[in-house]
């Protein structure tokens, strides 16, 4: 797909009629590291409708990491509330955000996030031990969505003898293993050559259109973000739809 | 329950496979508990060694019989009469028509040992021709008998090798007078191979004592005679004696050895230990930050505490285990059977014993290095459960 035809799929505001998704409201987020208190998110809403694959941009230290993670359930706010798929997450016991997260979340990490002693397969494995699925039914379901993300070809491979591409593309994989109704994407082209950076988002996008999966991804690249349907800029803990000055 | 021991089984899995990752302090941590492993076994052998030495100096149906109120042979004093009365006591085993009891002395002299050249107390026993009878597995190892009413000896196998001058052909200096020393005894590891043995009225002329005993050395027809034994010496009027098994005798006399021994060697331990804690925990700890992005990553997937604490505990676990191993395999060829000399404090006199690194001091030794591997474990452990994953994710 051309770079303008992602472009012209472009909008600001969640596209109306889709069933909400996400929603996050009133967040608040703050740090405390010693004596000092650091603010990083203040009221903040965001409403993400199914099937929309957002990009959210900003200077580093705007707090898009920390949405990211509020989301994702990998945080909790200071205030306010964040209710994913009807579940107010932010109110679930750690042992419960552990078991919602293995169920409704596949996360995309900048740096792969790979166990190094484990092969492309049994990484793409590893959620799926988190279900009751049989070791011949979690195999099948790793080499699919290795096929899917175009490596069933190095499904013995180990992340060391993977391609930085390569790499990411098995972490997408591991996002994708156990169906996730949501991906998480913090910075995924962020390590990668264009070449590589491309395929991925690529790839990402096929899974927004095709299968339909809503995606939620942190990026400073305006080519990432030109490829998202919606893009929201983050500064000092406020979100617009343009970039502030 | 399946899926949770799933769980733990496979993170435990690729943590110990990242284990070549981490060698350099794996193998620092595991080097520090087998050198505890290698000083507590070793320490605590000393007081097995002594153990063994005094059970295997009871025989089964032996009993010693000392004054009244005597706790050791040093103690105790028996007239000449009072000793024959006790060897003609009924229950005491016979041979050719003689009794298998042996009326005996006791004096200490000093010889230099061959470590160190230094004097020690050495006991000297004088004994009757049937003590030979008496002590279980009494086997002239070298050279002959002494022969009674001669001042000649027979050292053990246990003073010939820590003292100079006990061997046969040469002399000893006993008082004023030298003393040939005719041959060398086995008698079954017991304390006696710590002694120099020579005829008892021979040691009377020589220390002055006139025809007086410390003790009678006797075997009886069958272990169950001993309260019958017992009873017929304690109501003769004309004795005032003391009756034992030898068992029960030397057992109080290796009590106090015994004790302080196993506690100073369990107190070195300790301390080892604790040190060695420290430096498990360091390792841990290291190990912990070294797997931050592993275990964060882990924990986003949903993967709970549990897991991640079985995996660190696990190769915390191992290396105790490996390192426990190494110094109970390193305790063993280093001290099972080396022999040594010690104070035995009831006699003041020297006893030799052979250290004695047994199964059940291996297995103690071991499960010693899986305590220190727990606590050197444990509190990485709980903080690399404990760390909030996005802290986590953000650190990497």
């Amino acid at each position: 797909m051309s770079e303008t035809a992602m472009a012209s799929t472009q909008t600001t505001e969640p596209r109306p009629g889709n069933e909400l998704l996400v929603d996050v409201r009133g967040v608040d987020k703050v740090f405390t590291r010693g004596s000092e208190t650091v603010h990083v998110l203040g009221g903040l809403d965001l409403q993400i409708p199914k099937g929309e694959f957002l990009a959210l941009m900003g200077p580093s230290g705007s707090g898009k990491s920390t949405l990211l993670n509020l989301v994702g359930g990998l945080d909790r706010p200071t205030e306010g509330s964040v209710t994913v798929g009807g579940q107010r997450i932010d109110k679930l016991s750690d042992r419960k955000l552990a078991g919602w997260r293995a169920r409704h979340v596949g996360l995309v990490f900048q740096f792969y996030n790979l166990m190094p002693v484990l092969s492309a397969r049994k990484n793409v494995e590893l959620p799926l031990l988190l279900t009751k699925l049989s070791g011949k039914e979690r195999r099948k379901r790793a080499e699919l969505a290795l096929e899917i993300v175009g490596l069933s070809h190095r499904l013995n491979h180990y992340p060391r003898q993977l391609s930085g591409g390569e790499q990411q593309r098995t972490g997408i994989a591991r996002a994708i293993v156990t169906d996730p109704t949501l991906l998480l994407c913090d910075e995924p082209t962020g390590d990668l050559d264009r070449k590589s950076g491309d395929e991925i988002l690529d790839l990402l996008q096929a899974l927004n259109t095709e299968q339909g999966k809503t995606i939620i991804m942190v990026t400073h690249d305006q080519r990432a973000a030109d490829r998202a349907t919606r893009t929201l800029h983050l500064d000092k803990g406020r979100l617009s739809s343009e970039p502030q000055a | 329950m399946f899926r949770i021991i799933n769980q733990v089984f496979q993170v435990t899995r690729f943590s110990l496979a990242s284990l070549p990752q981490r060698k350099g302090s794996s193998l620092s941590a595991m080097v520090g508990i087998a050198g505890v492993v290698v000083v507590m076994v070793g320490v605590l052998s000393i007081a097995q060694g002594i153990m063994a030495t005094m059970k295997s100096s009871a025989g089964e149906a032996n009993v010693i019989v000392m004054r009244s109120g005597a706790d050791t042979e040093m103690t105790s004093g028996l007239g000449g009469d009072e000793a024959r009365l006790v060897t003609e006591a009924p229950g005491i085993a016979r041979q050719d028509g003689q009794p298998v009891a042996s009326r005996e002395l006791f004096v200490i002299i000093n010889l230099p040992m061959r470590s160190t050249g230094t004097d020690a107390n050495v006991p000297v026993r004088g004994v009757e021709p049937q003590a030979a009878l008496v002590r279980e597995g009494f086997r002239l190892v070298d050279g002959r008998m002494f022969t009674a009413g001669l001042n000649e000896v027979i050292v053990g196998v246990g003073a010939r090798q820590e003292f100079s001058g006990a061997e046969t052909g040469s002399t000893l200096a006993v008082g004023s007078e030298q003393w040939p020393v005719v041959g060398v005894f086995e008698a079954g590891g017991g304390l006696s191979e710590s002694e120099v043995w020579v005829d008892a009225p021979v040691l009377q002329d020589a220390f002055r004592r006139g025809n007086s005993f410390q003790s009678v050395h006797a075997t009886l027809e069958r272990p169950e005679a001993f309260q019958d034994f017992k009873d017929a010496l304690t109501s003769d009027p004309r004795m005032n004696v003391k009756v034992q098994t030898e068992a029960e005798y030397y057992e109080g006399q290796s009590r106090l050895i015994y004790q302080l021994v196993t506690g100073l060697g369990t107190l070195i331990a300790l301390i080892m230990g604790l040190g060695a804690i420290f430096g498990a925990l360091n390792t841990m700890y290291t190990a912990v930050a070294s797997r931050t992005r592993e275990i964060a990553t882990l924990r986003a997937l949903g993967f709970r505490s549990g897991p991640v604490i079985a995996s660190v505990l696990s190769e915390s676990l191992l290396l105790a285990l490996l390192g426990g191993i190494i110094g109970a395999a390193l305790a063993w060829l280093a001290f099972d059977g080396f022999r040594a000399a010690t104070l035995n404090f009831s006699s003041f006199s020297s006893m030799t014993f052979a250290f004695e690194v047994n199964t059940p001091l291996l297995v103690q030794g071991i499960v010693f290095a899986l305590f220190i591997g727990f606590f050197g474990g444990l509190f990485p452990a709980i903080r690399a459960a404990r760390t909030p994953v996005a802290h986590a994710l953000r650190e990497l």
